[in-house]
């Protein structure tokens, strides 16, 4: 039967040779990456090796003494992944939720014309060199924060909380009231917004009179870094997450309209938990973004082998994994194979390491909030 | 006549052959000259070569920064030319030298003089070495005990891998541990563009990177300058050497080379790097 359709014995065997040709090529293309991959983790993995067998792993991960061009060198690197942990940590708390809302605000409610501008405009910061970023903190940053730290983390909390206590109180005044008959519910309202209202505004000046009074010593710090790793890190989130969104897809939203819902609950209900996986693939890729990130860190951050003291403070100068591995990689190093350079390769692994597992941990969760979806 | 064509073909060949060859025939005979050692010297060391080697086709110099020791062991060994060195030979590679033939002749290239600088609105005007040791291990932790306003110090140091740390620590850290709370920069640049933003900063940087934007301290009552590190009387300050086996033959290529920091071209390269010349035109 199949034979009919063929024109010869000699044809077909030519197409299948063909075919076998064109499926090996594509087949070696797609994991010539692979390879790559364990080609780097096996180069990192055999200088990294000798620095445990020259100091052992104790003192690498519990120690926070960092000299490493002493005699004899000390290689507590504590405070370093500290320091990284905690500039990554920073980064998120400015992105992530900026990011999210960037991109529901651009998806769902900035009108079209808007967005095709805005969207563009956001995506340019990624195409922003790094060094250029490193170059902004240095040297218009910190002299910023260092002479006015305190005013603008002033600005910064009111400019974060003033609209959340607005939202917050207004919902909560909502609620309450309507719990009440109706004729009582006005001045309800009202005693509860004005109750609420005048705590938060309260509140929010004694965090202003608090914050006034910071001194930063150094603009080099921790909080430097983290706005402007922040900012990197925008782009990424805003888009991947903008499309997460947008492929929800018109009749989703439209049935959620149609059931009376409003179209705050249609965002917060429907909209962002269709697009979970994607807005936590972006989150991640933000994350991964941040962390391994070493120009900005390595001008910016101040570099001191330190935990800050206590360990949230983000006005603190902080040394972060790549930026030690950038500023500590001297061909010296390499001529002689000393543990001082194996020490590096060991903070390369341990970052493969950590990628490694986000991915995986990532494309876990993806896995399953698509199962429960169904 | 045919023949006679052939034969001029031939020889046209052989020439145009021998032309086009005497180059890398040349390039193969180059001088060469395998320079090693300090992460201090090697700066001016690359410069000099690359210097040299633009004004000189067919002389090969490699640099290779692995430290000190490892320059005066390579020399020793015979598997360099020129060991650069920021510090003077120790006895026993000197002894383990002569053991194998070899005679190092010292030549001091440039000074190396470290000036502490601050924010030009501090009003201190000078330490002592203590003091700035004492800064720079974490024991004075406050402007306020060495006769400034009462505020906590910024101590900003080279990252651990520059030959100006290495300076620094040799010259006035004396073997202590640098303070944890040091902020560490990638440059002598990098080093005054964060003191003359940073008011309660501290600093150091190669005396050639001090400008109008920071103030230098007196240390021990001697201010940085030419003439005060030269003469040795400015206290952070080392001469930065040269060793060679036995003094290069005069009119060689090493001979040259090993002289360009007498030049006036040499002086501008060292400055440029951050160092003190040696001598003046």
């Amino acid at each position: 039967m199949q034979d009919q359709l063929v024109i010869s014995k000699g044809a077909r065997r030519f197409k299948r040779l063909g075919a076998l040709f064109g499926s090996t090529l594509l087949v070696a293309l797609a994991s010539s990456s692979v390879i790559a991959l364990l080609f780097i983790f096996y180069f990192i993995m055999r200088d990294a090796l000798p620095f445990f067998r020259l100091e052992g792993v104790r003192e690498f991960l519990t120690s926070t003494h960092w000299y490493p061009s002493r005699d004899p060198a000390e290689f507590g690197a504590l405070s370093i992944f500290v320091g990284s942990a905690l500039v990554t940590l920073g980064a998120s708390i400015v992105a992530v939720p900026l990011g999210i809302l960037a991109a529901l605000c651009l998806s769902d409610i900035l009108p079209f014309a808007v967005r095709q501008v805005a969207k563009p405009i956001i995506e340019m910061l990624a195409a922003i060199p790094s060094v250029v970023y490193g170059f902004f903190a240095l040297v218009v940053l910190a002299p910023l924060i260092q002479a006015r730290g305190g005013t603008l983390l002033a600005a910064g909390a009111w400019m974060v909380l003033a609209p959340l206590f607005l939202v917050s109180t207004t919902v909560a005044s909502d609620i309450v009231s309507s719990r009440f008959p109706q004729r009582l519910r006005t001045p309800v309202r009202i005693a509860t917004l004005a109750v609420l209202g005048g705590l938060g505004i309260g509140a929010l000046l004694a965090l202003t009179g608090v914050l006034n009074r910071l001194v930063v010593s150094s603009g080099t710090n921790a909080l430097n870094v983290s706005v402007v790793l922040g900012i990197m890190a925008l782009p990424t989130i805003v888009s991947v997450s903008e499309d997460a969104l947008n492929s929800v897809g018109r009749e989703l939203r439209e049935g959620s309209y149609a059931l009376g819902a409003t179209r705050a609950e249609t965002l917060l209900k429907v909209v962002v938990p269709a697009a979970r996986s994607g807005i936590l693939a972006a989150v991640i890729l933000g994350v991964m973004r941040a962390i391994g990130e070493t120009m900005v860190v390595w001008m910016a951050s101040g570099n001191a082998a330190r935990i800050p003291s206590p360990w949230f403070n983000l006005l603190q100068p902080v040394r972060t994994l790549t930026a030690t591995i950038a500023g500590d990689m001297g061909e010296a190093d390499q001529v002689t194979g000393s543990a001082r350079y194996h020490v590096l390769f060991a903070m390369a692994l341990c970052l493969l390491a950590f990628a490694f597992i986000m991915n995986l941990v990532s494309e876990y969760v993806v896995r399953r909030s698509r199962k429960m979806r169904g | 006549m045919n023949r006679f064509r052939n034969v001029l073909m031939c020889i046209a060949l052989a020439a145009v052959l021998c032309v086009t060859f005497m180059p890398v025939a040349l390039f193969a005979q180059a001088t060469k000259i395998v320079i090693d050692g300090s992460t201090t010297v090697g700066p001016i060391a690359k410069a000099f070569a690359e210097y040299y080697m633009s004004k000189n086709a067919g002389v090969n110099i490699t640099v290779s920064e692995s430290g000190s020791g490892n320059g005066a062991k390579s020399l020793i060994n015979g598997t360099c030319d020129i060991a650069t060195m920021s510090r003077f030979m120790k006895d026993e590679e000197f002894k383990a030298a002569v053991d194998k033939g070899v005679f190092p002749v010292a030549t001091v290239v440039s000074v190396d003089g470290i000036a502490v600088i601050v924010h030009p609105s501090c009003p201190v005007q000078g330490l002592s070495v203590d003091q700035v040791r004492d800064i720079y291990t974490g024991k004075i932790t406050n402007w306020k005990d060495v006769g400034g306003p009462n505020v906590a110090i910024v101590i900003i140091s080279r990252d651990t891998n520059s030959g100006t740390y290495e300076s620094f620590e040799s010259l006035v850290l004396n073997k202590q541990k640098i303070s944890d709370k040091a902020e560490y920069v990638g440059s002598n640049g990098a080093v005054r563009e964060r003191v003359q933003s940073t008011p309660a900063a501290i600093g150091y940087v190669g005396l050639g990177f001090v400008d109008k934007t920071v103030k230098a301290l007196k240390v021990n009552n001697i201010m940085p300058d030419e003439a005060t590190v030269t003469s040795g009387s400015y206290p952070i300050a080392r001469p930065l050497f040269m060793f060679t086996n036995g003094y290069p033959k005069m009119g060689s290529t090493l001979y040259s080379f090993l002289n360009l920091y007498l030049t006036p071209k040499g002086q501008e390269i060292v400055k440029a790097i951050g160092f003190v010349p040696i001598t003046k035109y």
